[in-house]
């Protein structure tokens, strides 16, 4: 708190990012959060905003009406106050600065934050993923894959968890060899086991082999891995990053393995971009979508400019050949790229995404994630900007892999038990530091930050109320027919994921939601079930039978062609936001409070008829006013209206 | 003229057929007058009907004595026919050239067509403007029907009958089509029950290069307004461009003269620069080899995106005119036949809830597209594939229809019909077995006699079994306006249309078979709840009947 210098200011201006239109209201700091209550008392809307969750605050110079305050935020909010006072402008600006720096762990929200829970329950929470359990699901160990001890006391790799699983064949002098001859020492280690093959996913980090330099153990590494798939005779090497990449690596004695020396491997560039590219390319698409009164062509060719869908088809198509490599070939694949845990981590994991119908699941997708990018360390820390900045660390490849799952639930409908609105989710909390689960670089610093006995865990929380994240027209017979899942990658079935990237920009999303809409009928199916039951058992005591409920299978025999092209759309769920709010404001604050509102409104889903919609006052002004073409404000006017 | 004399090969064995998405299929290809028909002759196989009138352009090449012919029909779809003998496929080739591009309308399918179905509800007499007059004469008596088009001499693209002030004369009304681009005097098109206020369209006024005025022009839309009133006219063209056609005798209203209207200029593209949009778009939706930033930069130069905006901005604007200010609009381009069309029809779909219904949006194309003289033969003479030299051909209606699924995907409980039902629109209004679409006027049609030798669309579409097709099972009346988002990111590309061949929709189809489900079921357990508590009531008070009396 000794940082918070004005903990409340009045009078101020909340700016809508797109139109002219703009809120009065009061500003509260709090320790962890930005709070904007709205002042007019019968609509009046909350903002909270999780100091983690900004990424930038910028102070604009001085106008007229008060000082400009434009917070940017990590989950792609962008707000824009103006304060009256000059003086109370910069108090929050420089408070603001400290607490969005914080200096240490202990400062992260996961380590106040309180979700009223015993020691037991928050015990349980940590315990749900277990992913011993999830490599015994896989068949691992087996006889032809084993449990190694040798990095439990994380000697060998300081970044890979305890427990990793290697080739029976693979003795500890051959990985700890290995493992010297890989950067950061991420020798190769399996992350996926495809069963029906006996194909095995296996990553690792590139190779120092310099411009000559080989690695005995490490080439046995490599043979062991061949020779524990009776299926095929040789493997893949995916080297994720582009060959260009790869060769300047060689001068800094790293590189890419040398297929003259490793026997039976068949090495393969798939062209991901670098971190920094991500970024780069994240803060255009950013850059572009948030430009106020955006014509079509300029959002195309922004879209365009960024690059950002030609990255995320980079990734896909490398994790639909890793898939196909594995489930088609039964070949089994060692996945790298410079350090082996970005652009490595979201080929496994959409790749295993693909060809597991498990990981569609949400529990699945949180062993998932807990496997590929939280065990095998992932930057969290880095990339998110959780502490100790470095600008140059951060970029948005675990948003990347998040996008990439949506793209297939687009193409796919039925085949994932989530909706796009967990995947938001998840996205908020990797940022919001309020959970303990992404804390961190690595295994080893979150055991030294005793985060399971500090913090507690998202997937419990979030499993607590999976209600809302379920996609309604999840078939889990689709699993049986479509095992493996075979996208598209036209390059027409890349979407702009609007619901992520203009999340808040509320005005852009439809305005009646298939997914709320379906997700509510099914509630009530089940409450209806529960009231024949009852009606009937009542029924009986007059001794009368009824006939017994149609059986609830879907009507295949339709041969319409009727389609939505999209059913996950809008606004998810709010209505039970509003419940949990009132259970647990402090975890629910930021959404709920900003939601409430609106959905307690009960029309909020046909918008445009509220009397509190203003009518704009430039289009009668401009009746007397002689300038000719009277275009251009009321192109804000619809603007202000429509968008 | 005799087909027979076209089909020089009227069969031929052993053809093969390939579609994208479709297992291929081997069989006989049959040519009749209006139709290419490929069957297999076996059960269980789809056969290919294909009209001569959907064939938009033909491919031929040869392999050795293989020839192929690559069908490109107007709705898009992309056919490959390989057909053994060289001759033969010369032959096909010619005939489906000279049936597909048969000039006189009488020689078209729908002269020959004989439903299969019995005619219940006539759709040429579905719509009689005095109906929806007779609505209108129960909300205000402002307004009255003339019969001065009555032989179509005012206005040849007009009905006959006309809605307009009830105060404004017949002769008046002739001075004031003089006036206007083709006769086309502004007539009542939507009259907004919730305030009184009006959409009126016209075609431009003549005022040329020294400022014509016309007294009774002025007076006709003045007419329109209440005391103390003012209203919008909304040009769809740039200023620059209405400035240019003053050259050729067009031009605008001049504030001078109009004080109590103000201009608003919009900027929706003229007929040729759309068909050359929809051009590009659907050669950029067709090339497969497209990387994603190649994909993207060709969608974005053809421009289809940007025109939807536009149109719907616009639209969007003259609802609000009404709605929100309420001021009375007037709309119209340079004929009145196109932009004009699209946006009085958009904004009544955004303002009227009636429109959104199935039988309520019929009318609206009747009434604001058929009625009110889109020369729907012309526009939709050639489509993406025409390679020829276009004439008048533009994708107006299509763009109308985009712009429609656009609001239904941004409304997707607010409307009675479904997706289906404009991709129906879609393909009738380029090749269809029904006269609705044939001609480009009331008064063409009229001459053609369509209503006593061909079927009506509507005919067709309003039997119950047709119509569950298109029927939205979301549907919930919504008696509000309904605002879209025009911001880029809320337009889609209508992959419906667009990409229909290009993609396999079986999990998307599946899906939706799913979400009807979950619906029906929905609906089904509450009527089992209903009637089972009715039963108990029932044995309730029987029970306590029986007790009483004990």
């Amino acid at each position: 708190m000794e940082h918070i210098r004005t903990p409340k200011v009045e009078q101020v201006k909340l700016l809508d990012r797109f139109s002219n239109k703009s809120v009065t209201g009061t500003l509260h700091l709090t320790a962890t959060h930005l709070i904007f209550v709205e002042s007019n008392s019968t609509s009046a809307q909350e903002i909270w905003i999780l100091h983690h969750h900004i990424a930038s605050v910028e102070k604009l110079s001085l106008t007229t009406s008060g000082c400009p305050l434009l917070i940017q935020c990590r989950n792609f909010r962008l707000v824009h106050f103006v304060i009256p006072r000059e003086r109370d402008c910069h108090d929050i600006y420089s408070s603001l600065l400290r607490l969005l720096r914080p200096v240490s762990y202990d400062e992260l929200y996961a380590f106040s934050y309180n979700p009223k829970q015993n020691d037991q329950q928050r015990e349980e929470g940590w315990q749900l993923i277990d992913l011993a359990a999830e490599f015994e699901r896989m068949g691992v160990p087996c006889d032809q894959w084993q449990l190694t001890d040798v990095n439990r006391e994380y000697k060998v790799c300081k970044t890979y968890p305890r427990d990793v699983y290697v080739p029976i064949t693979a003795s500890k002098p051959i990985i700890v060899g290995s493992s010297k001859f890989r950067s950061k020492g991420r020798f190769p280690v399996l992350t996926y086991f495809y069963q029906e093959k006996k194909a095995a996913v296996c990553r690792c980090s590139q190779p120092l082999s310099g411009f000559s330099a080989r690695c005995l153990e490490d080439e046995h590494m490599l043979q062991a891995i061949s020779k524990a798939n009776h299926n095929s005779r040789y493997i893949y090497v995916m080297d994720t990053r582009p060959k260009l990449n790869a060769l300047a690596n060689r001068a800094a004695g790293k590189g890419y393995e040398n297929e003259d020396n490793y026997s039976n491997i068949r090495f393969q560039f798939v062209g991901i971009e670098n971190i920094h590219v991500m970024r780069g390319s994240l803060q255009k698409l950013l850059e572009g979508v948030g430009t106020r009164s955006l014509s079509m062509t300029d959002y195309l060719v922004g879209l365009e400019n960024s690059g950002w869908l030609r990255h995320i088809k980079a990734i896909m198509d490398a994790a639909i050949f890793l898939a196909k490599a594995v489930t088609v070939e039964g070949a089994s694949v060692l996945v790298h790229c410079s350090d082996g845990w970005d652009r490595t981590a979201q080929v496994c994991a959409l790749g295993s995404l693909l060809m597991d119908p498990y990981y569609r699941t949400i529990k699945g997708f949180m062993v998932l994630i807990e496997k590929d990018w939280i065990s095998f360390g992932h930057k969290f820390a880095d990339r998110c900007d959780q502490l100790d900045p470095d600008p140059k660390e951060v970029s948005p490849i675990f948003t990347q892999f998040l996008e990439c799952v949506w793209q297939l639930t687009e193409q796919f409908p039925q085949a994932f038990e989530f909706s796009e609105w967990f995947l938001i989710q998840i996205h908020e909390h990797v940022h919001s530091c309020q959970f303990g689960n992404f804390l961190g670089n690595s295994q080893r610093q979150r055991e030294d930050l005793q985060l399971k006995e500090r913090t507690y865990s998202l997937w419990a929380h979030l499993l607590s109320e999976n209600q809302n994240y379920l996609n309604p027209l999840f078939s889990p017979s689709f699993a049986e027919s479509h095992p493996v899942l075979e996208p598209s990658t036209q390059a027409y079935h890349f979407k702009f994921w609007r619901n992520m990237y203009n999340q808040y920009d509320r005005s852009m999303h439809p305005r009646q939601s298939i997914l709320k809409h379906v997700l509510t009928l099914q509630e009530s199916n089940r409450e209806l079930e529960g009231t024949v039951q009852a009606l009937k058992t009542k029924l009986q005591k007059f001794g009368v039978n009824t006939s017994p409920l149609k059986p609830q299978t879907p009507p295949r025999e339709c041969s319409l062609p009727p389609r939505p092209q999209s059913l996950i759309l809008g606004a998810p769920l709010l209505s039970r936001k509003e419940v949990q709010q009132e259970e647990d404001e402090e975890v629910f604050g930021e959404e709920a409070r900003e939601d409430a509102p609106a959905s307690t409104g009960g029309e909020r889903t046909v918008e445009g008829s509220s009397a509190t919609e203003n009518s704009y006052g430039e289009l009668m002004g401009s009746f007397g006013s002689k300038n000719e073409p009277g275009v251009v404000t009321l192109e804000f006017g619809v603007a202000r209206m429509t968008c | 003229m005799e087909f027979a004399e076209l089909i020089k090969t009227p069969r031929v064995d052993g053809v093969v057929l390939r579609r994208p998405f479709m297992p291929t299929v081997e069989g006989t290809l049959c040519l009749t007058g209006h139709h290419l028909i490929l069957s297999s002759r076996q059960d269980n196989t789809e056969e290919l009907w294909l009209l001569h009138a959907n064939i938009d352009s033909t491919e031929k090449r040869f392999v050795g004595s293989l020839g192929t012919i690559i069908v490109k029909c107007k709705d898009l779809r992309v056919i490959q026919l390989d057909i053994p003998g060289m001759e033969e496929c010369l032959n096909i080739a010619s005939s489906i050239e000279a049936l597909s591009t048969l000039d006189s309308v009488s020689l078209m399918y729908p002269f020959f067509y004989r439903p299969l179905f019995e005619v219940i509800e006539d759709g040429w007499q579905s719509f009689v403007p005095e109906e929806s007059f007779k609505d209108l004469e129960s909300m205000t008596d402002e307004w009255r029907l003339s019969e001065v088009n009555k032989d179509f001499s005012v206005c040849p693209s007009y009905p006959s009958l006309l809605t307009v002030p009830r105060d404004i004369d017949d002769e008046s009304l002739c001075k004031a089509a003089s006036f206007r681009h083709g006769g086309r005097f502004p007539v009542l098109s939507y009259y907004h029950k919730k305030n009184g206020m009006v959409i009126m369209r016209a075609a431009q006024p003549l005022t040329g290069t020294n400022g014509r005025r016309c007294k009774e022009d002025e007076k006709l839309i003045n007419a329109t307004l209440c005391a103390g009133k003012r209203g919008y006219i909304i040009d769809t063209r740039t200023i620059a461009v209405a400035q240019q056609a003053k050259a050729r005798g067009g031009g605008f209203e001049q504030e001078a003269n109009y004080p109590q209207w103000r201009r608003i200029h919009k900027a929706i593209e003229r007929s040729n620069v759309l068909q050359d949009s929809l051009i590009k778009l659907v050669e950029a939706c067709n090339d497969q080899s497209h990387s994603m930033d190649r994909w993207l930069s060709k969608l974005e130069a053809s421009n289809w995106q940007s025109n939807v905006k536009e149109i719907l901005t616009t639209a969007c604007l003259a609802a609000q005119c009404i709605d929100r200010e309420g001021a009375s609009v007037l709309v119209h381009g340079t004929e009145g036949t196109d932009s004009t069309l699209q946006v009085t029809s958009l904004a009544q779909i955004i303002l009227d809830p009636a429109c959104r219904t199935i039988r309520g949006f019929e009318v609206l194309i009747e009434r604001e597209w058929l009625q009110a003289g889109h020369p729907f033969q012309q526009r939709c003479a050639q489509s993406a594939y025409s390679n020829g030299k276009l004439r008048s051909e533009a994708p107006v209606f299509l763009l109308f229809l985009d712009c429609v699924w656009q609001i239904l995907r941004q409304f997707p409980c607010s409307f009675q019909f479904n997706e289906n039902l404009l991709i129906m629109l879609f393909e009738h209004a380029y090749a269809s077995q029904f006269g609705t679409f044939l001609g480009n006027c009331v008064a063409e049609r009229g001459k053609l006699q369509l209503s006593q030798k061909t079927v009506s669309l509507w005919s067709w579409v309003n039997r119950p079994q047709e119509l569950e097709r298109f029927l939205n099972p979301l549907y919930e009346p919504n008696n509000l306006v309904i605002w879209p988002s025009v911001a880029p990111q809320s337009l889609l590309l209508w992959e419906g249309v667009f990409l229909r061949w290009n993609r396999s929709t079986k999990c998307l189809d599946e899906a939706y078979q799913e979400m009807v489900h979950i619906i029906e079921y929905n609906k089904e357990l509450q009527n089992k709840v209903n009637s089972l508590r009715r039963q108990l009531a029932q044995l309730e008070t029987e029970d306590k009947m029986v007790a009483d009396l004990k």
